[in-house]
């Protein structure tokens, strides 16, 4: 087995027994990376003197200790840039620790490589990167899904051994359902977002990107938690998550919300998904069915809320204290209004209007006002349907993963791409994405399980328990 | 509303509101794109917003810390990535004659 495709538990062993060392595990990385990176594009940035010499100093007995992740280029890693994919930090460099880094670290994890994502995390194919497209390891032209695509892409590919993304509507599910890997959005809350530079302040979250479950559980672990840094971080004790994991779910239900086995699903996601439910009901579970009626409504409520807290928290990349700025300004109007066109992508800029708009005089109580209160609505929806189920079973995501360039001409189509992903952030609930199948093309299919606020160790449960029947977690991408 | 009309976003008007000083290519195609999109979001003024009522407050109760003089980033940390900066300040055109 290449050393650049054990699991994390399975490399903790050989660096207790001292059987491989934290240098070699950097040096075995590298070479993977050198091989495959330049066709699929996850990193944007690969230090590896850097890596070594944390690997020199590494602590095998730490729960990480000597263990490599990749980080999204969107949370800050004091000494590294963070350009979050965009022209205008293309400079940048961190002054500051992330909390979760923070973590990390104290748990011996070795900071390797920054990944490659949509710009601002405003995307799902990781195609508005101002460094261009990730591909998807299974078929390089193919996307990777987005935002997080080069985090999930760099797991897949066995370029990384995990890696941090972000999920604000999607953005780690979908694309580890597209490069068939496990990505889980923790309750928002769960992790600080302290260091992460913010998109939606109330539905951003930082998650993972595994290669099985057990070990999304063992990194929720170490990067939950309180942060007094983070006044939106919840003071619900973190458990160890990784203690429940293999209780099976014999006596839990799992309901199963009609609206989201519509028209318009590719056939065989839908296949691939109900076999899965199939596989619940095999290892005794029961399968409710539930409405959730408001489902039609969150890509639209998202698109309100999303674009208007990114207009707001974009406002600060104005060429004064970080980033570029414009040569030889006019006066500070032209300084602002040439800085930010220039340095944001087209997707970016689109956001950044509508969010405005939906916020302006005349307009917020139409749009804003009115799509906080459909989340509302949404959020019980999902509130009503826990009462008779432990989680939920969905497709992550409509279709497999699509062509590079075919949605970029059309931003309402590939804001669908979202559809099943979206409401879990604006109910500010949990959900994981694991591996369920492969299309007669041999495109990755994952299924989706959402749990209730702070209902990680359900659904890890639940994750746990198909992934142990099931072979999908143990293909790899033909690389 | 039965089929309301949707309303329409001044690309013009809002991209100076957020200082962006977009090209006319970009005017125009940005006029279109978004004008789909919010004929899409505009779905949300048929959703019937009666139960919000009913729902009750949110669990959510303001936290606070004493106010105490704690370490932050230091000063010469936050002027690192400055484009311009003299005397711990960060420069600008001149704002007003």
């Amino acid at each position: 087995m290449e050393t650049a495709s054990l699991t994390i538990p399975e490399l903790r062993r050989k660096l207790s027994s001292g059987e491989v060392r934290p240098r070699e595990v950097v040096d075995h990385l590298a070479s993977r990376i050198e091989a495959v990176d330049p066709k699929i594009k996850a990193y944007v940035h690969l230090n590896v003197e850097k890596a070594r010499a944390e690997a020199d100093k590494a602590n095998p007995a730490l729960p990480l200790g000597g263990v490599p992740i990749a980080i999204k280029d969107v949370i800050n890693v004091k000494g590294d840039p963070c350009g979050c994919a965009s022209k205008i930090l293309e400079d940048y460099v961190a002054p500051y620790d992330a909390t979760v880094i923070t973590k990390l670290r104290r748990a011996g994890a070795i900071l390797f490589g920054r990944t490659n994502m949509d710009e601002f995390a405003m995307g799902s194919s990781t195609e508005n990167s101002s460094r261009g497209p990730t591909h998807n390891p299974w078929d390089l032209e193919r996307i990777p899904g987005g935002s997080s695509g080069g985090s999930a892409a760099a797991v897949a590919g066995h370029e990384a051994f995990a890696a941090l993304g972000t999920d604000t509507g999607g953005s780690i599910r979908q694309p580890a359902a597209l490069c068939s890997c496990v990505g889980l959005k923790p309750t928002y809350g769960r992790v600080s977002r302290y260091g992460l530079t913010a998109f939606a302040s109330s539905l951003d979250q930082i998650g993972t990107f595994t290669k099985t479950v057990e070990e999304a559980a063992l990194l929720l672990e170490i990067i939950a938690g309180h942060d007094t840094r983070d006044n939106t971080s919840g003071e619900q004790p973190a458990p160890a998550y990784t203690a429940a994991l293999k209780t099976g779910v014999k006596g839990m239900r799992f309901g199963v919300p009609k609206e989201y086995f519509i028209a318009g699903i590719d056939p065989e996601v839908e296949k691939a998904v109900r076999t899965a439910i199939d596989e619940y009901r095999g290892q005794g579970a029961e399968i409710v069915e539930v409405s959730l009626p408001h489902t039609k409504y969150a890509v639209a409520a998202y698109y309100i809320i999303a674009t208007a807290e990114a207009s707001s928290n974009l406002a600060r990349f104005d060429g004064v204290r970080y980033g570029r700025r414009v040569q030889n300004p006019k006066d500070i109007l032209d300084l602002y209004g040439r800085t930010r066109a220039e340095g944001f992508g087209p997707e970016v800029k689109r956001r950044i209007i509508l969010g405005a708009y939906v916020l302006s005089s005349g307009y917020y109580d139409a749009y804003y006002n009115r799509a906080q209160q459909v989340r509302r609505l949404i959020a019980d929806d999902f509130r009503q349907a826990f009462k008779k189920c432990d989680a939920l079973l969905t497709p992550t995501s409509p279709t497999p993963a699509f062509k590079l360039g075919e949605r970029m001409q059309d931003p309402l189509q590939m804001y669908l791409a979202d559809i099943f992903t979206i409401a879990v952030n604006l109910a500010g609930i949990c959900g994981v994405s694991i591996p369920c199948g492969f299309t007669s093309a041999k495109l990755p299919i994952g299924l989706q399980i959402i749990g209730p606020k702070w209902g990680e160790e359900a659904i890890l449960r639940a994750a746990h328990a198909y992934e142990r029947a099931t072979p999908w977690h143990k293909e790899k991408p033909p690389l | 509303m039965a089929n309301p009309t949707p309303d329409s976003i001044d690309v013009t008007y809002v991209a100076d509101l957020v200082r962006m000083k977009l090209s006319p290519e970009e005017t125009a195609t940005f006029q279109k794109q978004l004008g789909d999109v919010l004929g899409y979001i505009s779905q949300l003024k048929e959703a019937d917003l009666s139960r919000v009522s009913l729902l009750g407050e949110e669990d959510m109760t303001n936290r606070l810390r004493a106010d105490e003089v704690r370490a932050s980033l230091p000063v010469a940390d936050a002027l690192a990535n400055a484009p311009k900066q003299e005397n711990n300040l960060f420069v600008v055109p001149k704002i007003v004659d």
